[in-house]
């Protein structure tokens, strides 16, 4: 076990764990910001993506002892009122359907237009394709990127 | 307009307090999920009243309205409560919806499953709506004095025209739930409609955008420890036993144990299905610990002998066999290929035999479909807390009034003492229907004696699911001189289950037909996937009747319509299960709207459809080959489900339907090899991604007047054949065996 102070969602928070544990276990289990999902544990879903340093990662596999001083943002504190142009262009084409992928896709959304405002269809397809929706709903959460372009 | 009453299911719509005393429905959601929407206008109330089980009215107004279903995506919490909306004459900007909990003493059916939802409940919900709206016009009429037929009522606002008086609903709220429950209560005409029809977004889309707690996997409580199972590494075999001395010193690990899930004894229902009953419990204080400990065990296992289980097959006495073995993709095949030389046959007309001896042409095609896993995005979860002879269970279940008997007979707690909440269901297409990881979870807190939340690994699930069978179908088609066809043949079988629908499409079209079915038993458990069966039926029916159509000189569409119309005129044998006008009518829609018969550049096109779940899908899949690639242009819907409740979010469930159907068909496929799985996670099981999704779907609706039939599964199984013949046309070559993928890059 061993103590860090994270930098999340702006606010300095201290945990006690083991230094191998993924930042995904120390955001559900420790923190209590469950907005980020458990998928698959391996990277290859996206459910559990988040932003360090505004980058978007999987915390699943990103230990808690790599993060340091970097700046985490998880869906919970993408804004403050739940009014990024990302959700809201979300609520705008009434995206979800079961819903427990799309804080992952949305973190991913958001990173991928603070990077590259205008992206073209197969920008946004390369940007999106490693998260998986279940569900399908893959053609409105390209026309939600679209309209959160328009926006921003 | 016409009445309702409320003498069936009456206690749905009785008051609340006369029952309970406002007891079990008080309890877990009832107060948490009141909170305002943004910005309404009324805000919150300082009192409620209780009208029945669907419908509560503050003093300001406001109104909530529980939904009665568990909601896994189909978007049922907004639709259900937007249909009590618009019988109560509310302004759905004023309404708050709320979960209900499992409660069979308010609610029937709160299944998903069998694409019922809205379908069952249309006339209840409806029902819930006018019973609390005609006590509030008779508490107006009382108050005002003036004859309740007089009285109108318009969003929410109650108004007599003679004496010039209107209230809002709250104003009379408290009075109104002390009047008495009418006998019979009319209910609207279609065209009064103005809730229903309209899109409405979906009520809980904010909380989800912004990460709120709504899933099984985000249930936390006081003292909670978190469990995870360790399962036999291969179908057919069973625990001997482990040692867990590493394991149950690592930091953070409570207890290990040995559990028994479901009993020997224990008579099975049909969603009682269990993989694996003797399992290794690690009981811990946080997931990473309880993961680590979890690989540290070291088990042996044994093989597992063969057993027969008594089920009761929804009121049908049956019973599994399991056989003993470890079995591989080709055992398998050799079985299937032994058992459908004997099949049973399930439905004949007329003289098949002699009119395939007599026709001019014969088309005889053989197709197989894999076993898939559901992969849910929220891996099985659920939370469980049993204090003495009560339990308290929260968590993502498809049937949870069955899944409440067998942990009552399980646990020995009476089903009163059993309280389940219905969280969110991060997915279910028919896997959370098999609810065995409730009875874990309840087991081991009733061992632990604490709250225990069991969380499955994806790998967990992927290699110790409840899978879809193995299929296998090889069907004849027989025409004679003038193309057209004058016997039908389906062969059809699985592994374990047989898929065959013996009274579908184009049964009743032909004059001899016969279908035959067969079964080779396994240890693999299977069940339920969306829209079971026809998942499979459809693909390879479509994908037959397309090169039957080729055969006969005939274009695809006009070919189906030719046989529809046979079999409205003259339909063969009386059990046909379809309504060939319907039928006709979406294929009709479907021609027009994708503007069948134009072609574009590089654009190849295949149609299919499919009647399932009491309602008609038809599409057309538009494609072409880039650099070796198949990229989906586009996807055109044609469905007929009848009155469509929310249409937007009717669309998004097609669209999802459309993208599910081709990355199952294209991609989906789990393997065995000695018992085990060859799939345990999402690197090895492919799920359809963005850049393989269509650019663009369109969904359009029949409007007929008809009641509402399902949809969260019908726009699914059709589009694997669209997506096999527009295959055919791009690259010239029939797609017999799914996944797709396998012979593209063959």
């Amino acid at each position: 076990m061993a103590q860090y102070n994270l930098s999340i969602n702006g606010k300095s928070m201290n945990v006690d764990v083991d230094p191998n544990t993924p930042l995904l276990w120390v955001l559900r289990d420790h923190l209590d910001l469950v907005g980020t999902k458990f998928g698959c544990g391996i990277a290859q879903c996206g459910a559990c993506t988040v932003h360090i340093d505004g980058e978007a990662v999987r915390s699943c596999s990103y230990p808690v002892s790599v993060i340091e001083d970097k700046k985490v943002v998880t869906i919970e504190g993408l804004s403050e009122k739940g009014d990024h142009p990302v959700q809201k262009a979300w609520l705008e084409h009434d995206v979800p359907q079961c819903g427990y992928c799309q804080s992952g896709q949305i973190m991913t959304a958001a990173s991928l237009l603070a990077e590259n405002p205008n992206p073209t269809d197969e920008e946004i397809s390369y940007a999106m394709n490693g998260n998986i929706c279940r569900c399908g709903t893959y053609t409105r959460i390209k026309a939600a990127v679209k309209t959160a372009s328009k926006s921003l | 307009m016409k009445t309702a009453s409320t003498k069936i299911n009456r206690r749905s719509f009785l008051k609340v307090s006369a029952l309970t005393g406002g007891g079990m429905l008080l309890s877990l959601n009832w107060l948490a999920a009141c909170q305002p929407k943004e910005a309404n206008a009324l805000g919150m109330p300082k009192e409620w009243f209780q009208f029945n089980g669907f419908i509560k009215i503050g003093e300001n107004g406001l109104v909530t309205i529980m939904s009665p279903n568990p909601e896994g995506g189909q978007n049922v919490k907004t639709s259900m409560p937007m249909i009590v909306a618009e019988e109560l004459d509310v302004d759905w900007e004023n309404v708050l919806v709320e979960q209900a909990d499992l409660d069979t003493k308010y609610f029937t059916r709160q299944f998903i499953g069998g694409s019922q939802a809205i379908r069952s409940g249309f006339t209840n919900l409806r029902t819930a709506g006018a019973t609390a709206r005609a006590m509030l016009v008779a508490a107006a009429a009382q108050s005002w004095n003036v004859p309740a037929n007089e009285i109108t009522v318009k969003t929410g606002i109650i108004s007599h025209k003679g004496s010039g008086k209107s209230a809002n609903f709250g104003e009379f709220a408290s009075l109104a739930a002390t009047m008495p429950v009418p006998e019979e209560v009319p209910l609207k005409s279609a065209g009064d409609f103005k809730i229903i029809g309209t899109s409405k977004k979906n009520v809980e889309s904010k909380n989800i955008v912004t990460g709120k707690p709504l899933f099984g996997i985000d249930t936390k409580r006081e003292g909670m420890l978190i469990a995870m199972i360790v399962h036999p590494p291969a179908f057919g075999k069973t625990l001997k036993s482990f040692d867990d001395s590493k394991a149950r010193n690592m930091p953070g690990i409570t207890d290990i144990l040995q559990i028994k899930s479901i009993q020997d004894d224990y008579k099975k229902t049909f969603f009682d299905t269990v993989q694996f009953t003797d399992l290794i419990a690690v009981v811990g204080e946080s997931t990473w610990q309880v993961l680590q400990a979890k690989k540290a065990i070291k088990a042996e296992w044994e093989i597992q002998e063969a057993y027969e289980e008594k089920r009761d097959m929804l009121g049908r006495e049956g019973i599994r066999v399991v056989p003993k073995g470890l079995e591989s993709m080709a055992s398998q095949e050799q079985a299937m290929m032994v058992a459908a030389q004997k099949p049973q046959t399930q439905r004949k007309d007329g003289d098949p035999e002699a009119a395939f001896a007599q026709a001019a042409k014969v088309i005889e095609r053989s197709y197989t479909g894999p076993f898939l896993a559901h992969n849910c995005m929220e891996p099985m979860n659920f939370f469980a807390h049993v204090k003495g002879d009560r339990v308290e269970c929260a968590g993502p279940l498809q049937k949870p009034e069955l899944t409440e008997q067998a942990l009552s007979s399980r646990l020995g707690i009476p089903l009163e003492n059993i309280e389940i909440a219905m969280t969110r269901l991060g997915g279910g297409y028919g896997r959370r229907s098999y609810a065995h990881w409730l009875i874990e979870a309840a087991v081991i807190s009733q061992k632990m004696n604490a709250p225990i939340k069991l969380i499955y690994t994806r790998e967990d699930d992927m290699t110790g699911g409840v899978y879809r069978s193995r299929y296998q179908a090889t069907y004849r088609a027989a025409l004679d001189e003038n193309n057209q066809m004058i016997a039908f043949h389906v062969n059809a079988g699985g592994l374990p289950e047989n898929p065959l629908y013996p009274d579908r499409f184009p049964a009743g079209a032909v004059a001899n037909y016969l279908a035959e079915g067969w079964e080779v038993p396994s240890n693999i458990t299977t069940g339920s996937f969306r829209a079971p069966r026809s998942n499979f039926m459809a693909c390879v029916e479509q994908s037959f009747l397309d090169e039957v159509a080729e055969a006969a000189g005939k274009d695809p569409i006009d070919f189906r319509l030719e046989l529809l119309a046979d079999a409205k005129a003259n339909p063969v044998g009386e059990r046909n299960d379809y309504d060939a006008e319907r039928y006709a009518k979406v294929l009709e829609l479907l021609r027009e709207k994708a503007n069948w018969g134009s072609s574009k550049d590089g654009i190849s096109r295949g149609v299919s459809a499919y009647f399932c779940h009491n309602s008609y899908a038809a599409q057309v899949l538009d494609l072409k080959i880039v650099d070796g690639e198949v990229k989906i242009d586009k996807v055109t819907n044609a469905i007929d489900c009848g009155l469509v409740v929310n249409p937007d979010a009717a669309k998004n469930l097609c669209e999802g339907a459309v993208v599910d159907g081709i990355g199952t068909a294209m991609y989906g496929e789990l393997k065995f090899e000695n018992g085990v799985v060859n799939n345990s996670n999402f690197h090895q099981y492919r799920q359809i991604r963005m850049k393989e999704s269509p650019d663009s779907i369109e969904t359009y609706f029949v409007e007929n007047g008809e009641d509402p039939s399902g949809l969260g599964e019908p726009a699914y199984p059709p589009v694997f054949a669209a997506l096999a013949n527009a295959l055919y046309q791009a690259t010239g070559k029939r797609f017999y065996d799914q996944p797709f993928i396998n012979q593209l890059n063959s």
